[in-house]
């Protein structure tokens, strides 16, 4: 049994009296990230994929392993699968602007749902206005869960493309995305799935799920800021047109044109972030030796604590389903008579970190008529002593804002 | 002031009993001011005598209790200034919560109880909150083509 004592030990920005409840938003990093990325740049820095020397070869076969781990992690057949950018949103509209623009006419239909992340929005709205295509919305119900009625009823023989959050950032629920790309398939579309909020939490095997594409980011699952993956499925890669073009995605280059590199290089001009892939692929280790039976044992134990307490103020209103297992570590909540701004300010007298506002979901903040919420967001290092100070701490903020209780 | 303190001493009571807020009867100057990140919205109402002065100030609209208490204490301070005087003032307090003014007398001669949000300035999160009010004030008394008075 691992000891979550132990566990925080490797995170020396947990080592101090703020309670950080905001890892939806980005995790924190245990030393292993940080030993891997110092380690890169003492030991085998050059500039990957070029140079014939040692070192430069060293770089490149780090790189590459980084791959192979982020492939195994989310399951895909090939490494030539995984195209690294930045985050979710470069790997998203690496996709619009390539796939998307490419494949997607007038007339055409573009499925995404009103929970997503502006990252899964915009970049669709650029597609349908510059090809004239119409984008349509599933909508879940309260509980945040999109039936199958639902997305029979707006997946139709128009359907191009279907965007779907794995997991949303607001209501926390897990979306049917299987059962979505398979009906999308049968209707001829292909499937995007942003897995930003999935990865750091859940088992992902996007053969099993049977997505086309796969986004996820690095920051939101240890690894560092400025590294992320996209999955492209490969039938559907060997189509698509380069996104950034320039340095090392080239294979021969005349005065007028140019020929790609194999994939995924074809995808990744320019020099790399080969530290931050070396950075994620330690983050993947340490995840993998805890496991994700553990990481969700942790999660559900502490966001069933943390709601049932919630559910007992009469003055808090939490977001989504009822039941605490579904809602992946992501309580959002409105406070009677509060601002969420206000909430957050107050919390963060108390040393506790939440998020306060749209959390990059306006449609969605429209759908359930918020005008913003709070949101605490759990990992598996947060421990049972912080869900009750948050709780403890929660429980003043009225009074401070000037409420009898 | 630590914000618990600015909340509960100031801030609560403008917040909570907004001697100010409202839908003014026949303004001659209206304009909505948005902080879109927070969701800060409201209307500021203005009423001008035929000298040229603020005669009344009113808001609508809803935001966080520090969007709020400003908007409300703003409104108490520019009633019977001029239109030149009060964008001056936003001036000041913008400079203020910017940390360029820092002189507590200049500023309470001037603010008087405005100047108690002096402290929003070492809180860059909510520096947008407090100004919303003067910034929307002066937008209008400088920009009257902006008017959405119906």
């Amino acid at each position: 049994m691992t000891n979550v004592k132990d566990i925080r030990a490797d995170f020396p920005i947990l080592d101090c009296d703020y309670v950080y409840f905001d890892n939806a938003a980005t995790s924190q990093r245990p030393v292993q990230v940080m030993d891997a990325i110092t380690k890169f740049y003492k030991e085998s820095n050059a500039n990957p994929l070029r140079g014939l020397y040692d070192w430069s070869v060293d770089a490149t076969e780090k790189y590459e392993n980084a791959r192979h781990t982020v492939a195994g992690f989310i399951g895909a057949e090939k490494d030539s699968e995984i195209i690294f950018t930045r985050n979710t949103t470069e790997s998203i509209n690496l996709v619009a602007y390539t796939y998307g623009l490419d494949n997607i006419s007038e007339g055409d239909e573009i499925v995404i749902s009103v929970m997503e992340h502006h990252s899964n929005i915009l970049p669709w709205q650029m597609v349908a206005a510059k090809k004239g295509a119409k984008l349509i919305y599933m909508e879940p119900l309260e509980d945040g869960t999109i039936t199958e009625e639902e997305y029979k009823s707006k997946i139709t023989d128009k359907t191009k493309l279907v965007a779907i959050g794995h997991v949303s950032n607001v209501m926390g629920i897990t979306n049917p995305v299987k059962e979505i790309a398979e009906y999308a398939h049968s209707k001829g579309s292909v499937v995007l799935v942003d897995g930003a909020q999935s990865a750091p939490h859940m088992k992902v095997d996007v053969k099993d799920l049977d997505a086309d594409f796969f986004a996820f980011s690095g920051h939101k699952l240890l690894g560092p800021m400025g590294i992320g993956a996209l999955y492209v499925k490969n039938s559907i890669m060997e189509k698509m047109n380069p996104f950034l073009r320039g340095g090392e995605m080239i294979e021969y280059v005349t005065r007028q044109d140019a020929t790609y590199a194999e994939l995924p290089h074809k995808f990744e001009a320019g020099t790399v972030n080969a530290a931050g892939a070396v950075g994620l692929e330690a983050a993947i280790n340490y995840i993998e030796n805890l496991g994700f039976d553990f990481i969700m044992e942790r999660e559900e134990k502490l966001t069933k604590m943390l709601m049932e307490e919630m559910k007992k103020m009469p003055y808090i209103k939490i977001y989504g389903s009822d039941d605490s297992s579904k809602h992946c570590g992501i309580v959002t909540f409105t406070m009677d008579g509060v601002h969420p701004h206000d909430v957050s300010s107050v919390l963060n007298e108390d040393h506790v970190c939440i998020r306060a506002g749209h959390h990059c979901a306006q449609p969605l903040m429209q759908f359930i008529g918020a005008g913003s919420t709070v949101r605490a967001s759990l990992y598996f290092y947060n421990t049972e002593e912080e869900v009750g100070v948050f709780l403890d701490k929660l429980k003043g903020v009225r009074k401070v804002m000037g409420y009898g209780a | 002031m630590e914000l618990k303190d600015l909340y509960r001493e100031i801030v609560n009571e403008h917040n909570l009993r907004p001697s100010h807020k409202g839908e003014m009867a026949n303004p001659d100057l209206v304009l909505r001011g948005v902080n879109p990140s927070c969701g800060d919205d409201i209307i500021l109402q203005l009423k001008l005598s035929a000298d040229g002065k603020i005669e009344d100030a009113m808001f609508s609209g809803s935001g966080c209790a520090i969007s709020q208490a400003s908007v409300d204490m703003m409104a108490d301070q520019i009633i019977g200034k001029t239109k030149e005087e009060a964008s001056e003032l936003s001036d000041v307090f913008s400079g203020m919560i910017k940390g360029e003014i820092t002189d507590d007398d200049e500023l309470e001669d001037k603010l008087d109880e405005a100047a108690s949000l002096k402290d929003i300035s070492h809180m860059p999160a909510r520096v947008k909150c407090a100004l919303l009010g003067w910034r929307t004030m002066k937008e209008i008394l400088e920009n009257p083509e902006k008017n959405e008075k119906k």
